[in-house]
């Protein structure tokens, strides 16, 4: 079983709904991600997504594509990010994602890239743009090593690809609550919680949802429906904002912190 | 060799190993609709009645297939036949599939268009065909190349469309893809992205290549009435390679016709700035297709660099891929300087300035005639007119002598 999977089986024991935090990996640079997933696993975040930097982002808006920017010019590489992972997992259990986009993993070697994130101590990936239809020999190797593949469902997903995505998700499915690119909004998405019950009549798996979700309202009102509650943009903002402040770990902390107190009760 | 090419790409949008749906979850049910709609579209003798209509009445269709003898004289090789592309209306062949996906906008309902433009000839094509329409456009281009093609953003404005400009990255026309790729996935419902190249995510290369085919079927029913036979050689620009494949389209099955794609050279290969993909780059995905790319060891895309905006971009189609590992096709590039000389030589002998982007084919013509001989034929695709490129081009010429 996953770290992921071993996660949300103690959510549902202890009643909870989970946090999901995604940050870009190597913004500002990879040494203060490291301390950054340390710190977010004290807050209590359940599962972090660590954004593979890219050049052309096209499913991201404004704060995440910046990210992407100070990441490269900081020399972060998927190499790169797979070494933090295997360092920072000599201290940590928190589940780790790897969240990127194809090419990269592409031009690695898919085997050789999902053997080296088995090894490093990633748990799952979710593939941005790479559907189903175009995974055969990557969702293989993922199953071969034991690694859950995550994938998308969105507003514009129909029930039979509903069905087919459910089939090859491993770990949770993230429901992306709106259509558009990742951002911070003021207001959430109708009809998320519909949309959640009808992925629930095709998968037993944990739901997160996100996109757009960024106030600790926000989280209260998607813990309602939702197994997990993905946050990247507003966080990955403030890691911008803190970018030449020595203080940036324990304020980013301390935001997350904010955005998980709706949760610690037990929703 | 030939090839059989009528019935790709496969159902899932491979041509090959090429291609495909490397896609957004959120894209995928919008590449479903817009893959019904065309199949429909495609069956019904009523759609390509009025397309027709419009390519003979709006666009000016048939192109002239024209004999440029004093260029052929002057290289004292093989005759030169320049396909007209120039000629349509809004100067280059980009309104063949921009009246091709309205029509099928049309049909679909869809009230908005929205595309992506590097030289601007594709954004002042869609802006065209959507005041003809009268609906809502918007064209996305990046900053660097709203510079070097004043002319065409202010006609895109003239045409009623908004024209955003893109920051991010290169600010050329991959970063212009992405910003309407982002626009789409937030607009789902009203929103028609009219593609400009046979790129981006199955369907896109199967139709744009549909409608650009018409390129290479009159060519060739042209060539057959003036000379009584087909072309030994065919000559066009590989950008993305929607003007190539529509020439060379219909002439896949004459084994005797050889093809050759003219991708831009930049400032040469070993400088690093350039964009041809096929000397240099690698098996890849870019939006939303398998196909060759500029990128580094760690698979960044690329940044790439070209004196004609329109070849500027870091990926080519699929179909040129599988046409070219099937050996159909060939590839080569012309740098800036050569295809600056062909600019001013094809001004000069034939009273026709070409897009600088064609002016890499002529470039590649000016190498290849003296080994060829006199009673051979060439058909080279003069995909654009070359008004929109004077400034630069003056600029560069200057800045050389």
């Amino acid at each position: 079983m996953t770290r992921i999977r071993q996660r949300f089986e103690d959510l549902r024991k202890a009643g909870r709904t989970g946090f999901v935090a995604y940050i870009t990996a190597g913004d500002p640079d990879l040494n203060t991600t490291h301390q950054v997933v340390l710190e977010l696993d004290r807050q209590g975040v359940d599962v972090l997504e660590l954004g593979v930097p890219f050049s052309d982002p096209l499913a991201d808006g404004p704060v995440i594509q910046e990210a992407s920017q100070r990441a490269l010019a900081a020399g972060a590489t998927l190499e790169g990010v797979l070494s933090m992972v295997a360092d920072v997992r000599a201290e940590t259990e928190i589940p780790i994602v790897l969240f990127t986009y194809y090419n990269p993993i592409h031009r690695y070697g898919v085997e050789r890239f999902v053997k080296r994130a088995a090894d490093v101590g990633v748990d799952g990936v979710l593939m941005l743009d790479l559907p189903p239809e175009e995974g055969g020999d990557y969702i293989a190797r993922m199953n071969e090593y034991g690694l859950d593949t995550i994938f998308l469902m969105t507003p514009t997903t129909r029930d039979d690809r509903m069905k087919l995505i459910a089939s090859h998700t491993r770990g949770f499915v993230y429901y992306v609550s709106r259509t558009g690119v990742t951002g911070e909004r003021d207001s959430l998405a109708d009809e998320i919680q519909s949309k959640v019950s009808a992925i629930c009549q095709y998968t037993d798996m944990p739901i997160a949802v996100g996109f757009g979700i960024s106030t600790p309202e926000h989280v209260s009102e998607i813990a309602r429906y939702a197994d997990a509650v993905v946050v990247g943009s507003a966080i990955v903002r403030r890691v911008g904002e803190y970018q030449n402040d020595v203080d940036l770990v324990s304020k980013v902390g301390a935001f997350v912190g904010s955005l998980i107190d709706p949760l610690r009760e037990g929703v | 060799m030939a090839v059989d090419a009528s019935d790709l790409p496969d159902a899932r949008g491979h041509f090959g190993p090429y291609g495909g749906q490397y896609v957004p979850e959120t894209l995928m049910a919008l590449l479903e609709d817009l893959e019904a709609a065309y199949r429909e579209a495609k069956r019904d003798p009523e759609f390509w009645a009025e397309l027709d209509r419009y390519l003979r009445d709006y666009v000016g269709r048939p192109t002239p297939l024209y004999f440029a003898e004093r260029l052929t004289e002057e290289l004292g090789g093989p005759k030169i036949y320049l396909k007209r592309e120039d000629l349509a209306h809004t100067g280059a062949h980009k309104i063949n599939h921009a009246m091709g996906q309205i029509l099928l906008a049309n049909r679909m309902g869809k009230t908005r268009i929205i595309a992506e433009t590097g030289a601007g000839q594709h954004g002042v094509a869609t802006a065209t065909v959507a005041a003809m329409f009268g609906l809502k456009c918007e064209i996305y281009m990046g900053v660097e190349d709203m510079e070097r093609q004043a002319l065409n953003v202010f006609r895109m404005r003239l045409l009623g469309a908004k024209v955003t400009g893109v920051h991010s990255g290169s600010k050329t026309l991959k970063d212009a893809i992405n910003e309407a790729i982002r626009d789409w996935v937030t607009n789902v419902e009203d929103t028609f992205y009219i593609f400009g190249s046979v790129l981006g995510p199955h369907p896109y290369p199967m139709i744009v290549r549909d409608f650009q085919r018409v390129i290479g079927v009159e060519a060739r029913a042209q060539i057959l009435e003036r000379e009584g036979r087909l072309p030994d050689v065919l000559v066009a620009c590989v950008g993305g390679g929607s003007n190539s494949i529509g020439l060379f389209h219909a002439f896949l099955d004459d084994a005797n016709v050889q093809m050759i794609g003219v991708e831009a050279g930049g400032h040469g290969i070993a400088s690093g700035e350039h964009a041809a993909r096929f000397n240099g780059g690698d098996l890849g995905v870019l939006h939303g297709a398998r196909i060759y790319v500029l990128q580094d060891d760690d698979g960044q895309i690329a940044l790439t660099h070209s004196v004609s905006a329109g070849l500027d971009y870091s990926g080519v189609g699929p179909e040129h891929c599988y046409l070219r590992d099937m050996a159909r096709t060939a590839y080569t590039y012309a740098t800036d300087e050569e295809a600056l000389s062909a600019f001013e030589l094809l001004s000069h002998t034939e009273g026709i300035i070409p897009a600088l982007e064609s002016a890499h084919a002529i470039a590649h013509v000016c190498k290849l005639a003296p080994e060829m001989s006199r009673e051979q034929i060439v058909v080279v695709n003069l995909s654009g007119r070359g008004d929109k490129d004077v400034q630069q081009a003056a600029r560069f010429i200057e800045g050389v002598r």
